[in-house]
């Protein structure tokens, strides 16, 4: 029999040793200082050389709080004298990222399900709690934040139980903060979370539930080995796309790289498949051996989808190479990013860029104009739209340039499965917004005393049109939110095209639904009118269904623009005003005869437009 | 030898009118060698010191102009006084134009008398309006009936050529306040009247009440129609434009100096914040009475800063100035396919090799200037 400390080895342990868990918690509710206290704990990173919150490496994760791409870290932890494994797999805390949650959950045997003791669960925990139950885990309740004075322990572990249907006696309580309660807490994942099974013998089957671009070592594959060995002896093969590649470096997070020969059943790591594109090693993907390969994949593979469009164009037409090697550099790294090249007469040149959702668009915009100095502008989003022809036909609609001019015959939308959790006093303000919203009520459950589960069908366009505020503001902040996609249903869907004389803009052009219609055209025209300088002439704003005008506006012909006094003193004010000028005219745009300054672009597709 | 003219900014004024952001001090707010009772002295100074700056050629003055500010609250012996200074350095052109500005109610019959005897041939009146109710929103204290006085009173001691200015588009003022106004202006008899749109200068008192809604906020398009009014209503009375806020009932009768500014032509500014023109290079002056006053004292310039015009601003404001005169812009300045555009928007005529603004293009003369010089 092999010693514990042989047993335990990485790259070679015993899969009874092993325990592989993740953490589901609300953006807040303290998931990234707990994986930083376990760090702590088990020795792996000292208290004075943690970084706060280690795990989340990107900035903007760190600086909005939030796991946009999951990490993981292999933690030694003794119980009852012996030494176990423990896989902490990080999971990404937002809707957008779904996807990327299941596949993490399903490297998974267990979840601690974290609460925040002050707070309660939120939508968002419950939809990736319902994920991991579909996933068969192992569920450890567990109340963060007790040593917080608002914290209402019995209140929430009453909640919890409700939920999962356990005691609420066996509701952990810890505070990530200060420490209280995780090293019991780290004895319980050792009890509680079912070792991994699997065949030491088959061919190799290992889940990709990450990948990340390295500029150095190219992409870093993260995986969970469900059957047979990884071994840098052999080449991999992804059975998605079939492709195989050297295997460069095979090993284990501790937290550092560290490079391993081979990784054995129920084994977390990471692989170096030598490819420079993410694309190329797909999160989901089974990846086994080109030389033993497996017959089947493990099931559960997707290819992503964007489900928000939006073109994204530079303020300066100049920086339209910079955006486009930007946008290169970004999908090594992303392998949910889509881009094409658009032009746009108010906007020039740029890219209409597909999304997971909004979330993972502001992160890309905000990466571009981070990482790579630009500032961009983006329209309005929308979501994806099959239009049924009336000959038969199908246009895909991903920008309402595309839309059909005539003979439309059906049109379908995106739905989404909604749930909002929030108190009882709010039920009516927000069954009223999503009544407004085009929602459908699918049910209604009551958590506890004071806290309601609602459920919805919603259209994605309506939430995606600054539904999470208006969501928030109506409950001031106390609404939570969550969503999947549920395929698609028929809608009485139009484009609206907003015309400056005459010339429709085509950045302002947007899919609404019929009876929302009037109300976007006359928001939009009402705004244009307060944002254009007057010109020489008469300019009408309309907005229009095809060549029906539906809304209407008038810029009226400046009269007046001459200085009054132009006398000595007068002269050098006066000249430096017309250079001004001149200057300004440089960065208008020209839509037919009228001049538009671009900043009147940036305002009026930087307020999202309000249709209720 | 280029055109010269000179200015004589007096910064005093009895009591700061709201919407006023000229370069003007009550006698309260000065002492020390900024004062009214030295400051004839203290432009003595500074004409000589320029005087000596020409060395041996300088020009003579074809006009002088005493702005303000309110020239007229200094005594008329003091006036005469700097004139007779600018005389003796420079030398009066034989049919020197020499203006004064002057308020309605700081004149009166002697001392009218006595600048005519000094010198002066053109004096220009602050009228600003004929209503009551408007002259209290601008905070001038004279009446209407003063304006006629002080006009006649003037015509009497012999003054070849009297203006008064006026102020439309004020806060309150209607179409028919406006037109009164006009005809009132007319009526005292003056060969020359200037209107001006009211302008909310930032930090005047006029613009504070405006923002706090006190007052309603001057429309263009109002402007506009007033615009219209008085150009209709004045040459209807025989006066016609030959700048854009200046109409005069003759050739005679246009203001000499004024059209130094517009023409590219040289001139000295004397005095706190005047800015002064020589070929191509603009300065100004130190804008307090009293930093001016001590600059001088220790014998140095009271300039305060200074620019070289550039071959393209020197055009631009060639353009922009040359535009706003009836006499209009030689047409070889310009390029001939934008002119030919304006002309069919209404902008401009074509006269005698000259581009002229239409009524319109007055009114939109920024916008006409800046597709000239695009």
């Amino acid at each position: 029999m092999p010693s514990d400390t042989e047993r335990a080895a990485a790259g070679r342990t015993d899969p009874a040793l092993i325990r592989n868990f993740c953490i589901i918690a609300h953006i807040d509710h303290g998931k990234s200082t707990l994986a930083d206290r376990m760090l702590e704990f088990t020795g792996l990173v000292e208290g004075r050389n943690m970084r706060a919150q280690y795990l989340d490496k990107m900035d903007i994760e760190r600086e909005r709080g939030i796991t946009i791409k999951a990490q993981n870290v292999r933690l030694p932890w003794t119980t009852d004298g012996v030494e176990h494994v423990l896989h902490l797999i990080d999971t990404p805390g937002h809707v957008d990222f779904s996807y990327e949650v299941s596949r993490s959950l399903a490297a998974c045997e267990g979840a601690i399900l974290l609460v925040d003791a002050a707070q309660g669960i939120e939508a968002q925990t419950l939809a990736n709690l319902y994920l991991a139950l579909e996933n068969d885990l192992h569920l450890i309740p567990v109340l963060n934040k007790i040593d917080l004075p608002a914290a209402q322990p019995e209140k929430y572990a009453a909640e919890l139980a409700h939920i999962i249907g356990c005691d609420p006696g066996d509701v952990l309580k810890v505070s990530a903060k200060t420490g209280e309660g995780v090293p019991y807490l780290l004895d319980e994942v050792v009890r509680q979370v079912p070792a991994p099974t699997g065949d030491p013998d088959a061919p190799p089957r290992a889940l990709i539930f990450d990948s990340v671009y390295d500029q150095y070592r190219g992409v870093i594959t993260y995986v969970r080995v469900i059957d047979g060995r990884l071994t840098t002896r052999d080449r991999c093969l992804m059975m998605s796309t079939g492709a195989t590649h050297e295997t460069l470096e095979v090993g284990v997070a501790a937290p550092e790289p560290t490079p391993r020969p081979s990784l054995g059943v129920g084994e977390v790591g990471y692989v170096i498949p030598g490819v420079k594109e993410v694309r190329q090693a797909r999160v989901g993907d089974t990846m086994t051996s080109a030389s033993k390969p497996a017959k089947e994949p493990l099931g559960g593979y997707r290819h992503p989808k964007p489900m928000v469009y939006s073109g994204l164009y530079p303020i300066d037409g100049s920086d339209y190479p910079v955006l486009r090697d930007a946008l290169d550099k970004l999908q090594l790294n992303d392998a949910a990013l889509v881009y094409e090249p658009e032009s746009s007469v108010a906007l020039g040149f740029g890219f209409r860029c597909g999304f997971l959702g909004l979330l993972h668009m502001e992160i890309v915009r905000e990466r571009l104009e981070r990482e790579f100095d630009l500032s961009l502008i983006s329209t309005a989003p929308n979501v994806v739209y099959r239009v049924a022809m009336e000959d038969g036909g199908e246009v895909i609609v991903t920008n309402p340039a595309d839309w059909p001019a005539a003979k439309i015959g059906n049109v379908y939308e995106p739905v989404v499965d909604a749930m909002v959790l929030l108190p009882t006093e709010y039920v009516g303000s927000v069954m009223e917004l999503c009544q407004q919203r085009r929602g459908t009520l699918k049910g209604m459950d009551y958590l506890s005393a004071d806290r309601v589960e609602l459920k919805y069908v919603l259209p994605l366009a309506e939430i995606i049109f600054d539904f999470f505020d208006q969501l928030k503001s109506r409950t001031r902040g106390y609404a939570s939110l969550d969503y999947e996609p549920a395929g698609e249903q028929e809608s009485q869907l139009v484009k609206v095209d907003i015309l400056l004389q005459g010339e429709t803009v085509d950045a302002f052009s947007a899919i609404v639904h019929k009876d929302k219609a009037y109300a976007y055209g006359t928001a939009m025209a009402s705004k244009l009118r307060e944002l254009i300088p007057r010109q020489q002439f008469e300019v009408p704003i309309q907005a229009a269904i095809g060549s029906r005008v539906i809304a209407r506006e008038n810029i009226r012909a400046i009269r007046k623009d001459v200085l009054a006094k132009c006398y000595g003193g007068d002269i050098t004010r006066k000249r430096k005003l017309l250079e001004k000028q001149k200057e300004g005219k440089r960065r208008m745009k020209m839509v037919g005869r009228v001049e538009v300054p671009q900043e009147a672009f940036i305002a009026a597709l930087q307020t999202t437009p309000k249709t209720d | 030898m280029r055109p010269f003219g000179v200015y004589v900014h007096v910064p005093f004024c009895a009591s700061r009118c709201g919407y006023c952001d000229f370069n003007t001090y009550t006698a309260a707010e000065l002492g020390g060698g900024g004062s009214q009772a030295e400051y004839a002295d203290t432009v003595a100074r500074e004409i000589r010191y320029a005087r000596a700056s020409f060395g041996a050629d300088a020009p003579v003055a074809e006009t002088v102009f005493f702005g303000g500010g309110t020239p007229t609250l200094l005594p008329a012996k003091d006036l005469v006084r700097i004139l007779d200074v600018v005389r003796e350095e420079f030398g009066l052109a034989p049919d020197a134009e020499v203006t004064t500005e002057a308020n309605p109610e700081s004149v009166d019959a002697a001392s009218l008398r006595q600048l005519r005897d000094g010198g002066f041939n053109r004096i220009s009146f602050g009228m600003q309006s004929a209503r009551p109710h408007v002259l209290a929103v601008l905070d001038r204290q004279h009446t209407t009936g003063r304006t006629v006085e002080a006009v006649a009173m003037a015509c009497d001691a012999g003054f070849a050529h009297v203006n008064v200015d006026l102020i439309y588009g004020t806060p309150g003022e209607t179409d028919d306040d406006w037109r009164a106004s006009v005809d009132a202006a007319i009526a005292t008899g003056v060969d020359h009247v200037s209107a001006y749109s009211l302008i909310v200068e930032a930090g005047t008192r006029l613009a504070a009440r405006i923002n706090r809604g006190e007052l309603p906020r001057p429309d263009d398009d109002v402007a506009a129609d007033r615009y219209v009014i008085a150009d209709e209503t004045l040459s209807a009375a025989g006066f016609e434009w030959y700048e854009v806020s200046n109409w005069a009932r003759d050739d005679a009768a246009r203001s000499q100096h004024n059209l130094l500014y517009w023409t590219g032509a040289d001139w000295w500014g004397f005095g706190p914040g005047a800015h002064s023109h020589l070929d191509g290079v603009r300065w100004w002056n130190v804008k307090h009475p009293t930093a001016y006053a001590a600059r001088l004292a220790a014998g140095e310039s009271p300039a305060d800063g200074r620019e070289t015009l550039t071959e393209a601003e020197r055009r631009l404001e060639d353009v922009m100035l040359r535009l706003r005169l009836r006499d209009g812009l030689p047409l070889d300045r310009v390029g001939a396919d934008e002119v030919d555009a304006m002309r069919d928007e209404g902008l401009l005529t074509i006269d005698a090799g000259r581009a002229v603004l239409t009524l319109r293009g007055r009114l939109l003369a920024n916008t006409v200037i800046a597709r000239l010089v695009d």
